[in-house]
């Protein structure tokens, strides 16, 4: 599979590493050309060397996504920085390039929560963080309550 | 547009800003929306309430400032990505019957279009056009583009040896889907009637579907089939 992840910080780079240990294709783009050397993080050789594509370029520039190779794209993964950048070059990976999987990084639960029920599939790790600190909160209040016992 | 709409402006930059300020004066209800707090406390002095401080493309920012019951929403911040983002929750999730968006960048056009976030406007795509204008060696320029209305007003120079140039207006047979308006001679505007005879140098105007454009720049164009430029 060929995979194209467009925002390399932390959640990018890590998500890079293991679609190319798992024997994918991977591609990145990132403005930053100081994103690649988080790609080689743990790497013992170079990312190219490793096997992997690196395109320096602004996400929302078509001409950086062709030669990223969004047309070769299965999956098409939008985890840059900004939420409003990864909505909308998630749309355009559907619905111009007609990537069959594509999943976008939002922080912002409320703006996660709309665009996936407009079709956009959006990850919102702040949700899970949520989530999972509503749980243990509950969990101690629930040991300890006072209306529990 | 009538008296007293509820419009709201995303991004107080010098656009945002003097646009607020306009519309205001204009008599309708304005909310500008500033994400930079130094911004926002400066223009905050001079639009007072009108000014709200926050994330415009935060939902909960857009409802605490009333986008349900909002006539317009035009979305002027310097991102492109915001900008598009703003109109389509506008229009798609709180029903705002008119969303005016801004480009930053030309080359975002593209997006616009896609997302079907329209109208636009784009200072740089503006100045190119009358660059274009003011440009002596012209062939066709547009002075009015209404891709909603299907429907161009385009200008084009008669070149010497313009193939209409001589011919009697009534003789001649436009291109189907576009009409003559307008004649410009010597600083001189008139519509022309059957009777009216171009010359080489006169100024066309002439509204057309879009699409139609090379094939008039034919019409008018050189006898040697060369265009006009």
């Amino acid at each position: 599979m060929f995979v194209l992840i467009v925002g390399c910080g932390r959640v990018g780079s890590s998500v890079a590493r293991t679609m190319l240990q798992e024997g994918h294709d991977v591609s990145c783009l990132d403005e930053d050309p100081e994103a690649h050397a988080r790609l080689e993080v743990s790497l013992d050789k170079s990312w190219e060397d490793s096997g992997g594509r690196f395109t320096v370029g602004t996400a929302l520039e078509a001409d950086a996504l062709l030669e990223a190779g969004i047309e070769q794209a299965d999956a098409f993964i939008a985890s840059t920085d900004g939420d409003n950048t990864n909505i909308i070059i998630a749309q355009i990976a559907q619905q111009r390039f007609n990537v069959p999987k594509v999943v976008a990084r939002i922080l912002d639960p409320l703006r996660a929560e709309w665009y996936e029920q407009q079709g956009v599939h959006t990850i919102c790790p702040t949700k899970v963080a949520i989530e999972m600190l509503e749980a243990e909160v509950l969990e101690a209040a629930g040991a300890g309550s006072p209306e529990a016992g | 547009m009538a008296e007293g709409k509820y419009i709201m402006v995303a991004g107080a930059g010098k656009v945002g800003w003097n646009l607020a300020r306009e519309l205001i004066d204009k008599g309708h209800e304005v909310t500008l929306i500033e994400n930079d707090r130094n911004r926002y406390l400066t223009v905050e002095q001079e639009l007072e309430h009108s000014v709200h401080y926050g994330d415009a493309s935060e939902l909960w920012v857009l409802e605490r400032a009333g986008i349900s019951r909002a006539d317009m929403v035009i979305a002027v911040t310097g991102d492109d990505e915001d900008n598009m983002l703003i109109c389509q929750v506008a229009r798609q999730k709180y029903l705002v019957e008119r969303i005016i968006a801004r480009v930053n960048n030309p080359r975002n056009r593209e997006h616009f279009e896609l997302l079907d976030i329209r109208p636009y406007v784009s200072a740089t795509d503006l100045i190119l056009r009358l660059l274009e204008h003011e440009v002596p060696d012209y062939g066709l320029v547009h002075l009015l583009d209404l891709p909603e209305e299907r429907l161009e007003i385009i200008e084009m120079l008669l070149p010497d040896d313009s193939r209409v140039s001589g011919k009697r207006v009534g003789d001649l047979t436009m291109p189907e889907g576009s009409l003559l308006i307008s004649v410009l001679r010597e600083g001189q505007g008139f519509v022309p009637g059957p009777d009216t005879v171009l010359e080489a140098g006169d100024e066309v105007l002439a509204v057309l579907d879009p699409g139609l454009e090379e094939e008039l720049k034919e019409f008018f164009g050189s006898a040697d089939g060369a265009g006009a430029d």
